[in-house]
């Protein structure tokens, strides 16, 4: 790793929890929220997001994970409820938030390079005939070079593997320069190694005191990485330390089955492979 | 043979018709080329299908009242295309059956109030299917205000219409009015069709849209390297198509629609033997990062 995100000249230095920019980076309040025409898909989430931690939201597909970061984000309407970022409206906060959308929600044979679409992270408003290139700072070299992409800049996106397009998405987000981060299932489908490398980037980001919010429903990885952990079923079933939270108990009415427990065994097994991956980075 | 060959493409242009026609068809190239790069890669034919057929209603009322044809098309498809953009995410059926519904309603309300007309109306008609050896000098102006309009907006707002037609959701995030533009890319394609519609004719003039594009996007992968090639092969189908309707004594709009299909297809089978020797994805070991 040759640069690191807070020694570097563009990012923004983490906002003070202070009573202006909030205690939390992010702060839910009975939320509800869904899509017109139906019932609410998320219903009363309360959830915080500790300055510097991660936290994981776990539950099963179709729990409401990407409802619940659509309603955070504004892409739909809450139906009720409030949603404050460093203290504030997400509408004031915009440039201290990045998203990364599952993989599945972007056009992969678009015509664009996987520069440009780093470039759009780095989108500061409308500026008449601007190409790609006044997005440019260093933060998207930066960020190519945090995610190991700067060899494939000039390749239209569709060219590239799994991986490699999880990693632009989280490289467009890095190079928002952003204080707060929602990830949608950033390791679906990804092998050990390569979800590896991406847990070593979110811990580089925490270690700067950034925030990150992860949707999965990979309990090994909640279990090993995230700071918190919210069980997610359409409401809050459980929240707190992983160790408290994902019981047996807990976990069976999150994914409405008994088949999935992570016992003792398995918690130790994963803290193990936390505790390889710690020292090595 | 190279008298012959350089009279085969000159000789026509002592017509002013044909002056005329070539200055409408370079700019419906340019037009076409740009915004319809945006109409492939957003899924967005069969929109630009209904945007066509509902000009006819436009059309056909500004005829009947003695208005502007041309404005009346312009106001049918500005029309539909907000009518488009209201109803995507919006009604309790699908996006393509609204759009249908939307298309055949504008459609009918043409042809309802052509038939109302006892007389056979040959200029209505010279819209249905296209008439550019019959545009005049003010078709000319319409069509260069219009299309410098266009061209002026996607220069302006380059970046933001690639996010929203690329991510729409993360362009919200990061602070793009995704919704204007949502309903500005369907206006665009609203006013490139009218640009057309004299000249191709509201059965034909998707095609100005599409297969220039499309062929591009077989042979480039980055949005700019499409435009100018959709631009390219608009203006050489038309000319292509233009000559042949002049000395072959044919329908000049689908002469140009079917070299700028048979371009198509050359690319599509130049490609497909190309695509297998491509390499897709890279190596397993460069979907590491290295953490040293």
């Amino acid at each position: 790793m040759t640069g690191r995100i807070a020694d570097h000249p563009h990012a923004r230095e983490p906002l003070p929890p202070d009573h202006e920019h909030g205690v939390f980076a992010l702060e839910v309040d009975d939320l509800w929220a869904g899509y017109p025409g139906s019932p609410a898909v998320i219903e009363a989430i309360d959830l915080r997001v500790p300055r510097g931690e991660i936290v994981g939201l776990i539950g099963p597909n179709g729990a409401g994970k990407s409802t619940l970061f659509k309603a955070i984000l504004g892409l739909i309407d809450p139906l009720q409820g409030e949603v404050r970022a460093f203290g504030r409206q997400v509408a004031e906060a915009r440039n201290d938030i990045a998203y990364m959308p599952q993989i599945e929600e972007v056009d992969w044979n678009f015509p664009v390079s996987v520069r440009e679409v780093v470039q759009m992270g780095s989108y500061q408003g409308i500026k008449p005939f601007a190409s790609w290139t006044d997005n440019d700072g260093e933060m998207v070299d930066y960020a190519l070079e945090q995610v190991g992409l700067t060899g494939v800049i000039s390749r239209q996106i569709g060219e590239l593997s799994g991986g490699q397009r999880r990693r632009v998405l989280m490289a467009r987000s890095i190079a928002r320069g952003a204080q707060l981060f929602l990830l949608d299932e950033p390791f679906a489908g990804l092998d050990a190694g390569v979800q590896h490398d991406l847990l070593g980037i979110l811990d580089e980001l925490v270690n700067k005191d950034r925030s990150v919010l992860i949707a999965t429903h990979d309990l090994a990885c909640v279990a090993s990485c995230s700071d918190d952990a919210i069980c997610l079923n359409r409401r809050v079933i459980a929240s707190g330390p992983p160790a408290v939270v994902l019981t047996e108990e807990a976990l069976s009415e999150t994914f409405d089955r008994h088949l999935l427990t992570i016992g003792s065994l398995g918690a130790d097994l994963t803290r193990g492979l936390y505790d390889e991956h710690r020292s090595e980075i | 043979m190279i008298e012959e060959i350089f009279g085969w493409f000159v000789d026509p242009y002592q017509f002013e018709f044909m002056q005329r026609a070539l200055i409408v068809l370079l700019l419906v190239s340019v037009v076409g080329g740009v915004v319809g790069t945006f109409v492939v890669h957003k899924g967005l034919a069969f929109s630009g299908d209904a945007l066509a057929h509902s000009t006819l209603a436009g059309v056909a009322i500004a005829f009947v009242n003695g208005a502007s044809v041309g404005i009346g098309a312009l106001v049918a498809a500005v029309a539909t295309a907000l009518g488009i953009g209201w109803v995507q995410g919006r009604s309790r059926v699908s996006y393509d059956t609204a759009i249908g519904v939307l298309f055949v309603a504008m459609f009918s309300l043409g042809i309802l109030v052509i038939s109302r007309r006892s007389q056979y109306t040959p200029d209505l008609f010279s819209f249905v299917f296209g008439n550019i050896l019959g545009v005049s000098q003010q078709d000319i102006w319409g069509a260069l205000i219009l299309g410098t309009a266009t061209l002026l907006f996607v220069g302006v707002f380059r970046r933001e219409l690639i996010m929203v037609a690329y991510d729409p959701s993360t362009a919200a995030t990061v602070g793009v009015p995704v919704n204007f533009f949502r309903y500005a890319l369907l206006v665009l394609i609203a006013v490139a069709v009218v640009v057309a519609l004299k000249g191709i004719g509201i059965v034909l003039v998707n095609a100005m849209l599409i297969v220039p594009a499309a062929t591009a996007s077989l042979l480039f992968r980055q949005i700019n390297q499409i435009m100018l090639l959709a631009v390219c092969i608009a203006a050489v189908s038309s000319v292509i198509g233009l000559h042949v309707s002049f000395y072959a004594n044919v329908a000049t709009s689908p002469a140009i629609v079917l070299v700028a299909c048979g371009m198509f297809v050359v690319a599509l089978v130049t490609v497909s033997g190309r695509r297998s020797s491509l390499p897709l994805t890279e190596d397993a070991t460069s979907d590491r990062v290295d953490m040293s």
